[in-house]
């Protein structure tokens, strides 16, 4: 498996992510047993793994890829989420659209991918609307421990009111905060990006056989890994293609 | 020795360790760079030769005539793939030999034959920093002052070396590759101070530059390119920004260093703004993309000069400052000149700040030109980014119309040779990406050839009219530095793994070698202990146009590599990975 050492909820290096639970279903339904390359899911993450120079370096699945993502061979999909809207229940907010004018006014955060050009949906969309002086951004990179926590310590604090996050990086650690919290997805206007995704596993390109192997097991292991997707927290939406 | 003159002296006298060792640098003030040969010439003691960052050196013994014999006399492996930027250095009879991540060093044995090691430092780093370097894990060099080595290593550890023993004497954290830190630039040895810079301007890294005291390494000061005065040492930052944005706001210090010993100045290029999309960060984003004039002793600046203001590109401004003495317009000048990735060849008074001229060097259509009283480029509205359109055909790509790989000056010619790229680019939306496990859209960059479709060309410039003399065009990018010569014998490496000879006046082809693998290194050239003169070159392709070769990334994706593998994606059928020294010399 190819995943990010220090990513929670996703993956981490203690396995403890909801990626490395679902990897042990698929890999047990294979009768394969597990072993990994970590690797931080940034610029390179598919080159320095899947693709890696060395062969004893590579690896052969990659557990959570956005159907399309086409550094990968993709399965078919078996989860789709979307990015949410997170505050505090008790700050008599109701947010469900980017088009609520109280988002001109009120903290919002949001994640920065820290790449170049290369912005979450949400950060486009605000600045298409204008939306710009109240919008702070939260790192993604390595950091003491699980880097998407903090934005919604950040919310639970008070520091921002409204986060606008991926489902799956949120609803775990909203699950674990003590204040309740909204968790509402984000709906794409006419002319909006897309902000819900369906996400599957990736194989090396080209290797279909791989790539059928993995679908029928997820096909197969399909309600474990929605029990694993929902302890975890995972927004999860009606699957747009199930072809 | 004997032929310095007084300014010369002065200034050594303000290097306390120079004047005791008689290996040591000897400074060239701008200006004072004597077209003929001295002492100091023999050695190769900086990445850009001198303070002035000419690159040019007085050697004459290979020259316009001769040149055409010239054989190899040895090479050296340096045992790492990757690419190989920056370029060897020569002290006393010792040749020193860095690589990219782990960032080894070797010292050399010139008085003996076949160069044998005389001692090898391999650092100890956690392999988790090679992921955050942006573009390739290269490292562009050492630098030497005080009996020592300095080196910056990938994971923000600048180290110093006893240059006879490669003992650490000293090392120093400098930042934390966790927040997206890295150092890749070569460190400079001002005074008794060792200058360091920062990479992540991809990370929203808060670029500052850093000095740390040669004997013992503790940091004397830090200057910061964007926030209040009191950390950048010059007004005018926090209000070009939203809110506290200048806190990741990028105008990271990856590139060369210059320093004038007269005006006590140290010049350098900051890079992009950061993180957020162009629309996200309104305002000019001061100070990302300037050159600073600053004090070394304190950190304070003494000007600053933003060339591409709110930049929507990606045209870090951090080439090197290359310090020249030319006449401008009639007038004698004091000049700082840059070639900038943004297109335009910049020359300023170094003293003041003054824009003296700004001319495009490349295919230029971002901008119609600059506005010679304000110093803003004057902008061609159909060529912004943004992350709701589409836009082709953006002049120069964010490649750059030059690179990190440093020009050369020669005060024979009075002429600057560049290696610039000829590359567009196509800025485009949507496409689902994937980091730190969220999907997301993003607008994606494709490079590609520009007009006539060379991908890169070799220039002459003429800093006096600030128009081009003569070009050689190359099939590839011209991704390595430049050597000028006493000996009207200008060098330059390909990506195709060519070493090139060609004459300093006309451009006229006289040799080539093809080197083991790509170069994107500088060549240099000295004097060994037996009294030949000889030219050296590191070969190893990768850096930011060869990362497809380097981490063998195939050409069906154009837009990985942020965009490199759309102009790159042949380069693996003329270069294969593997860093080579090779050392040439006169039959």
């Amino acid at each position: 498996m190819c995943a990010d050492p220090e990513n929670l909820p996703f993956s981490n290096q203690k396995l403890e992510g909801f990626e490395n639970r679902i990897a042990e279903v698929v890999a047990k339904d294979l009768g394969a047993s597990v072993s990994y390359i970590w690797w931080g899911q940034r610029r390179g993450f598919i080159r320095n793994t899947m693709n890696a120079t060395l062969k004893e370096g590579r690896c052969d699945v990659m557990i959570g890829a956005p159907e399309g993502y086409d550094l990968v061979r993709t399965t078919k999909p078996y989860y789709r989420s979307t990015y949410v809207f997170v505050y505090r229940k008790d700050k008599g907010l109701q947010i469900t659209s980017l088009d609520d004018p109280i988002l001109k006014t009120i903290r919002i955060g949001v994640h920065l991918l820290g790449d170049d050009y290369s912005n979450p949906p949400p950060v486009h969309e605000l600045s298409k609307r204008g939306i710009v002086g109240n919008v702070k951004g939260f790192d993604t990179f390595y950091s003491a421990q699980n880097p998407p926590s903090t934005i919604i310590d950040a919310v639970a604090g008070g520091k921002i009111d409204v986060a606008i996050v991926w489902g799956p990086a949120a609803g775990y650690f909203v699950l674990h905060q003590p204040v309740p919290m909204a968790v509402v997805p984000v709906p794409s206007g006419k002319g909006d990006l897309p902000f819900a995704f369906d996400i599957s596993m990736g194989v090396k390109r080209g290797n279909d056989a791989l790539s059928a192997e993995v679908e029928m097991a997820l096909v197969r292991k399909h309600a474990e890994i929605m029990q694993i997707l929902k302890d975890a927290g995972v927004p999860l939406l009606e699957k747009r293609v199930a072809k | 020795m004997k032929r310095l003159s007084t300014l010369l002296l002065a200034t050594i006298a303000l290097l306390p360790f120079a004047a005791a060792c008689d290996t040591g640098p000897v400074v060239q003030a701008p200006g004072t760079s004597s077209a003929s040969a001295s002492a100091e010439d023999k050695q190769w003691t900086m990445q850009n030769k001198n303070y002035a960052s000419t690159r040019y050196s007085a050697l004459g013994e290979i020259n316009a005539g001769n040149v055409k014999t010239l054989k190899v006399a040895w090479s050296f492996s340096t045992g790492v793939l990757r690419g190989h930027e920056g370029g060897p250095l020569v002290v006393g009879s010792t040749m020193y030999v860095h690589t990219p991540f782990p960032n080894i060093v070797y010292a050399l044995d010139l008085t003996k034959e076949g160069a044998p090691v005389k001692w090898k430092y391999v650092p100890k780093q956690d392999p988790k920093v090679i992921p955050v370097a942006c573009c390739d894990t290269v490292n562009r060099g050492l630098a030497y002052g005080d009996g020592r080595i300095f080196q910056n290593q990938l994971d923000n550890t600048t180290v110093a070396l006893d240059a006879e023993t490669g003992k650490e004497l000293w090392k120093v954290k400098q930042g934390d590759y966790k927040v997206g830190q890295t150092i890749t630039a070569a460190p400079l040895v001002i005074k008794d101070k060792v200058i360091s810079g920062v990479s992540g301007g991809e990370f929203g890294v808060r670029g500052y530059l850093t000095a740390n005291d040669v004997k013992t390494g503790k940091q004397v000061w830090r200057m910061y390119s964007t926030g209040p005065e009191e950390e950048v040492g010059f007004p005018g930052s926090v209000e070009t920004w939203k809110g506290d944005e200048w806190k990741r706001g990028g105008g990271t210090t990856w590139g060369w260093y210059s320093y004038d010993a007269e005006l006590d100045l140290l010049y350098y290029g900051t890079g992009n703004p950061g993180s957020w999309n162009p629309d996200q960060r309104p305002g000019d984003n001061k100070w990302s993309m300037t050159i600073f004039a600053r004090n070394p002793d304190t950190g304070k600046a003494k000007w600053a000069f933003q060339k591409t203001p709110h930049d929507r590109w990606d045209y870090d401004g951090i080439n090197e400052m290359v310090l020249i003495d030319v006449t401008i317009k009639g007038q004698p000048r004091r000049v700082l000149a840059n070639f900038d990735r943004n297109g335009f060849a910049y020359m300023l008074d170094r003293a003041t700040g003054e824009l003296l001229a700004a001319d495009p060097f490349v295919v230029v259509n971002w901008a119609t030109g600059v506005d010679l009283k304000t110093g803003r480029p004057i902008e061609n509205p159909e060529k912004q980014t943004s992350s709701t359109k589409n836009t082709k055909d953006i002049c120069p790509s964010a490649m750059g119309g030059k690179n990190q790989q440093p020009v050369a000056y020669s005060p024979k010619t009075n002429l600057i040779y560049v290696p610039t790229n000829n590359l567009c680019m196509d800025y485009e939306g949507v496409q689902v990406k994937y980091q730190a496990g969220q999907p997301y859209v993003g607008a994606i960059v494709v490079s590609h050839a520009g007009p006539g479709g060379n991908r890169g060309e070799f220039i002459a410039w003429d800093p006096t009219t600030n128009k081009k003399v003569w070009g050689v065009k190359e099939g590839l990018a011209n991704w390595g530095g430049a050597l000028a010569t006493g000996g009207d014998v200008v060098f330059y490496g390909t990506m195709e793994g060519w070493l090139k000879a060609v004459d300093a006046k006309t451009g006229a082809p006289l040799w080539k070698f093809k080197t083991p693998s790509g170069i994107i290194g500088n060549p240099m050239t000295y004097v060994g202990p037996d009294g030949k003169q000889y030219v050296a070159v590191l070969s190893g392709i990768g850096g930011w146009s060869g990362i497809g070769v380097a981490a063998e990334i195939g050409a069906e994706d154009p837009t990985a590599g942020l965009g490199a593998l759309g102009a790159f994606g042949d380069v693996a059928n003329f270069s294969n990975q593997g860093g080579v020294l090779t050392v040439f010399s006169l039959p």
